[in-house]
């Protein structure tokens, strides 16, 4: 394939060993809507502990490979690994107790329970599995989850909203508080979609820093952005999906420099 | 603390409701409400709607088909009266068992769809168990005359629906008089007896279902009602959540069948028939999807509308407006007999508008802008009362 050609040598050669320690595992993962190809002979290694940014054009197939590896849509063809577990025909709940967390790109919280519920139902299904019936222990009574919940949410900076409803928080706080409600459960690969879409500048670069500081805790992460100071701070290494394929990787320096990635996406911004 | 605050809150709450329903002959006595038949109503549909709310008010699953579940209570009930005795005990339990297995099964079923195609497949349930109890089951059932209790049969040959058997009052050498009457270990279940023994399971009932709400299965179905889909992203399978809260719900309607055949040993089918589904998501809406209270306001109310509103005649309505001049008398009582009498419903019908389109929180939320308004805003809401018209800002801790 020309475009899987134009991964260079080195790289690509690492590509196969990192196999070993890699954490998610896309092995050539097709899928098509209605005849469009949407993702084609996607392979992708992501490895312990690295930030590992997807990026390219609209409709390149970012987030419909982020839906596939959530277990939203299942592949046509191929198998995404987990840590050893295929999630290919697994149900999201499935997915996520294995330890997958997924952030969205329209913020999707809770809108009618408060600030510190939003991040404490999170954590009981991380404490208590997919299903727990035992209906007369009392919430208010959880006082460790409470507290853990209180300092995540410190970390993200909406320790002063508590007890106000979701629904009454600006767009920048539901992003904030939803990334509180992926840390909590202290996944093993935290998915996320666009964090920074449609927040200020200000915002973004404090989001930046608290990925930042998470990303020294040693948690794996996947970044779809299309803010490229965004993935340019943060990026461990870069996957650029272009029509539905992977047309180059590597460090942000190599992508940078690959002309086609300028081709397909960097030249597109400079226009 | 605000664990120890919503707990002291949730106590205050569950007393307070207590002494109110143990006192309700007296202060419902003003308004003419105070005898045993209605207030053992507004007792058991208040059971049917705590029940009916655990499903609606905390995941927002709209069933339509929950009266099948009083059917079940009531039948299997007069069937423990038949065969086994006429304490009220065993019925009971029989019946919220079976009522429990009922909904697991429609639940299991009903469950695989939700909004409108849940509330659509739970309604072919219920009338589907109302049509069978008509026809194919009318040997359990008696069809339209309606499961009643009877005397010792003396002649084997006589069928069950017209001789009873009771083998544990038999083999106990109760003496029977005729048709015996229900009784709690020797206390009767009719009168005022009957209203305590309702009351206080009404009481247990509220206990559960405040108990519930507040632990973290109540909290993963506030969830469910809030962003069911993110709640799968965040590892929660909310299936069988919906199934334990519909089997629940399921079998507090069992629990509410069996006390109406309890106070009154006959059931018919029409108690399976979709009006009576309605009536229970009426009485939830009116008074506060969502609070605990809430439903049993709007039984309350609907069940004094039901018997007290529909006697009132034109004779009543003119002593009511004597003190106007006759014209204006015979325009008032005109007017307001349209409301009143057999057109009773005019009167629901028109307080659900009010309450709908100016209260959604229903009446709770009523009382609790009344309460904001007297205290100065300051106090936020009836303790613990509210949890989805909570909306207002609490104060920071």
């Amino acid at each position: 394939m020309s475009a899987a050609e134009d991964v260079s040598g080195d790289e690509s050669r690492e590509f196969e060993r990192g196999t070993t320690n890699s954490v998610l595992h896309i092995d050539d993962v097709h899928k098509s809507f209605a005849g469009l190809h949407a993702l084609s002979d996607v392979d992708l290694d992501v490895r312990e502990g690295e930030t590992h940014a997807i990026i390219g054009p609209n409709g390149a197939g970012k987030s419909t490979l982020l839906n596939v590896c959530v277990g939203r849509l299942k592949p046509d063809r191929g198998a995404v690994v987990f840590d050893g577990h295929v999630l290919t025909g697994k149900s999201p709940h499935e997915i996520n107790q294995l330890g997958v967390a997924r952030v969205f790109q329209t913020p999707e919280v809770f809108p009618d329970l408060s600030v510190i519920e939003n991040v404490m139902v999170p954590a009981l299904s991380k404490r208590d599995g997919h299903f727990s019936l035992n209906p007369f222990k009392s919430f208010a009574r959880e006082k460790t989850l409470h507290s853990e919940a209180e300092s995540v949410l410190e970390s993200v900076g909406l320790q002063a909203h508590l007890s106000s409803p979701a629904s009454s928080m600006s767009r920048g706080d539901k992003r904030r508080l939803e990334l509180a409600m992926g840390l909590i459960q202290h996944p093993r690969l935290l998915l996320l979609d666009e964090p920074t879409a449609g927040m200020a500048r200000h915002d973004t670069n404090a989001t930046i820093d608290l990925l930042k500081k998470i990303k020294e805790g040693g948690m794996t992460k996947v970044i779809i952005e299309h803010d490229m100071h965004v993935v340019f701070s943060l990026a461990d290494r870069i996957s650029v999906l272009a029509g539905g394929r992977i047309i180059a990787q590597g460090t942000p320096d190599e992508v940078k420099n690959n002309p086609k990635v300028k081709e397909a996406y960097l030249g597109e911004e400079q226009v | 603390m605000a664990a120890a605050l919503s707990k002291s809150k949730d106590w205050i709450l569950f007393v307070g409701f207590s002494a109110v329903i143990l006192l309700l002959p007296w202060i419902l006595a003003p308004i003419g409400a105070g005898y045993p038949d209605l207030l053992q109503k507004i007792a058991i549909f208040g059971i049917f709607a705590i029940g009916f709310n655990i499903l609606f008010g905390l995941t927002g699953y709209l069933s339509f088909g929950h009266a099948a579940f009083i059917g079940v209570g009531s039948y299997m009930s007069l069937w423990s009266f038949k065969l086994l005795t006429m304490n009220v005990l065993p019925a009971m339990i029989f019946s919220v068992a079976l009522a429990g297995l009922f909904a697991f099964a429609i639940g299991y079923v009903s469950l695989r769809r939700s909004g409108i195609y849940f509330s659509i497949l739970t309604l072919a349930f219920a009338q589907m168990s109302y049509n069978l109890a008509y026809s194919v089951l009318t040997p359990l059932t008696n069809g339209e005359t309606g499961l009643q209790t009877r005397a010792i049969r003396t002649n084997p040959e006589t069928s069950l629906l017209d001789g009873d058997i009771r083998i544990i009052d038999q083999a106990l050498g109760v003496q029977e008089l005729g048709v015996p009457t229900t009784n709690f270990f020797g206390l009767s279940m009719s009168g005022m007896s009957g209203f305590y023994f309702c009351a206080i399971l009404l009481i247990i009932c509220f206990f559960i279902a405040q108990r519930l709400t507040n632990s973290n299965f109540g909290m993963m179905l506030k969830a469910i009602k809030s962003n069911q889909n993110r709640l799968n992203y965040t590892g929660i399978h909310t299936r069988p959540y919906l199934i334990a809260a519909f089997v629940i719900s399921g079998m507090y309607a069992g629990l509410a069948g069996s006390l109406m055949a309890v106070t009154d040993p006959i059931a018919g089918a029409e108690r399976m028939q979709w009006t009576a589904s309605g009536e229970v998501v009426l009485m939830t809406i009116l008074g506060g999807v969502g609070t605990l209270i809430g439903p049993v306001v709007g039984a309350s109310l609907i069940k004094y509308a039901e018997q007290k509103v529909s006697s009132w005649n034109e004779g009543i309505l003119s002593s009511f407006f004597d003190f106007l001049p006759e014209t204006l008398q015979h325009f008032m009582v005109s007017v307001s007999s349209l409301f009143v009498g057999e057109s009773w419903h005019t009167t629901l019908g028109v307080l659900f508008m009010v309450v709908v389109i100016f209260l959604p929180g229903g009446l709770m939320e009523g009382f609790r802008r009344i309460i904001e308004r007297v205290t100065g805003g300051k106090k936020s809401a009836k303790p613990g009362a509210v949890e989805s018209g909570a909306r207002a800002p609490q104060p920071a801790e």
